[in-house]
């Protein structure tokens, strides 16, 4: 699994998907409301943060900081079938770029991985 | 061994260090979070020295043409000065003021000393009684005043005091640039979509006679959105830009009819009339200013309809919380 990031393309990689994927869930009804009043410049950058540790590549994100950073949410409502929503169209986003099913995976098991910190459990 | 300047003081950098785990073990207070360059919270400016290209992976042209750095990515070889963007102030002097409406006061400022912009940016203004306020800046980096439109607020504390109490020699502070929103001049054939509400003009002013001034080739569209015809300003000096360079437009719009303008106007909501006027938004670059509610429809629009966000530059202009 280290030699995931490498596999998918690295940075560039993340740079090609992190349009594509905002872009889907700012459409998607399910959870595009979670988005709504962020900057989306900042927005971005965190997509691409959380698609780069998704992707296997370098991170220092810790289960603290996912909690810390998705609490908010959590007030607001958000739970399995958001996060289920998330992934979904994270997987969407790597088939449309031609990423092999078993690619893909990989990177759904390692943001399931966060499930739990991130819906504060 | 290098050193690293930060708020008058000299640290030294320990070998294979970045500037963040410096400033870190020194004990200064600096905002980090991935520590990967990936999150951008770690941005400083680079006020001597040149940021490796590691140090500005991924960020926006317009914060590397300024220094901007991600300070856990950079480990300087050579002694370098570094500040966050809060920290560059400024002495000036009020030269002069005109009014461009019933709501927007033209205000001109002469820096003490030479402040370095690109037009579409902005300033925080402060009084001499500390009270602080943003301004887009409307002039070129060229011309010797800085030129700043303030929208006249009814009680509002430093548009009133401009307005009514401030005059030329008032000595004033500064602070600034900030602000991503400006012209580059890499691409000259793309085709530039200006749109602003309200002051929101000011910076596209800006942008729009500095790109003209740099030899733009590609179409520049303005649209200035207003409730009505009071909300207009620059009127003629636009229209006479258009009239001067075929590459620019200029369209204004309004929320609501008005019978009384001697001039066309498009009559309806801004975002709506844009959308309906670019079907085809690829390949373009966007500057929204203003209104935080429209900018921010506007942009999400923009990014929806196939333009990356790399090419959409916005200035939600946030009101001063009442105090």
């Amino acid at each position: 699994m280290s030699n995931l990031y490498q596999e998918l393309g690295g940075q560039a990689a993340v740079d090609a998907a992190v349009e594509l994927f905002y872009r889907k869930v700012l459409v998607d009804d399910r959870i595009s409301h979670f988005f709504d009043g962020v900057d989306m410049d900042h927005q971005i950058a965190k997509q691409k943060a959380f698609l780069t540790m998704a992707f296997g590549g370098p991170h220092n994100y810790s289960g603290l900081d996912m909690r810390k950073g998705h609490a908010h949410l959590v007030e607001r409502g958000l739970n399995d079938t958001h996060f289920d929503a998330v992934v979904e169209n994270l997987g969407a986003t790597l088939t449309e770029l031609g990423v092999s099913q078993e690619l893909i995976n990989q990177v759904a098991a390692i943001a399931e991985s966060t499930r739990a910190d991130v819906l504060s459990r | 061994m290098p050193t690293i300047s930060y708020k008058d003081h000299s640290f030294s950098l320990e070998a294979n260090e970045t500037v963040l785990d410096c400033l870190l073990r020194e004990g200064q207070s600096v905002s980090y979070s991935c520590r990967t360059g990936v999150c951008q919270s770690c941005l400083m400016k680079a006020a001597q020295g040149t940021p490796s290209a590691e140090a500005q992976a991924g960020l926006r042209d317009t914060l590397k043409l300024q220094g901007y750095f991600m300070a856990c990515k950079w480990k300087p070889a050579d002694n370098v000065t570094v500040c966050g963007a809060e920290d560059l102030t400024f002495q000036a002097t009020l030269v002069g003021k005109e009014l461009l409406s019933e709501t927007v006061l033209k205000v001109l400022l002469q820096s003490n000393s030479p402040f370095s912009y690109q037009s579409g940016q902005y300033l925080t203004l402060i009084r001499p009684d500390g009270l602080a306020r943003s301004y887009s800046i409307a002039s070129l980096p060229r011309e010797s005043m800085i030129e700043l439109h303030v929208r006249i607020i009814p009680n509002g504390q430093m548009s009133s005091w401009l307005l009514d109490e401030a005059q030329p020699g008032t000595p004033l502070t500064f602070r600034g640039p900030f602000g991503t929103c400006f012209y580059l001049p890499d691409r000259p054939e793309q085709p530039l979509l200006l749109v602003g509400t309200g002051t929101g003009l000011a910076p596209l002013y800006g942008i729009a006679r500095d790109a003209l001034t740099q030899n733009h080739k590609g179409p520049i569209w303005l649209f200035h959105g207003a409730l009505t015809g009071k909300g207009l300003y620059l009127v003629n000096q636009l229209r006479e830009l258009a009239a001067r360079f075929p590459q620019f437009q200029y369209q204004p719009t309004l929320l609501h009819e008005d019978e009384q303008l001697e001039y066309p106007v498009l009559t309806g909501s801004l975002d709506t009339i844009v959308m309906s006027q670019f079907p085809q938004l690829k390949s373009m670059r966007a500057f929204l200013c203003g209104d935080p509610d429209i900018v921010n429809r506007l942009r999400k629009k923009f990014f929806l309809a196939g333009l990356s966000l790399r090419d959409i530059y916005a200035d939600a202009f946030v009101p001063s919380s009442p105090t």
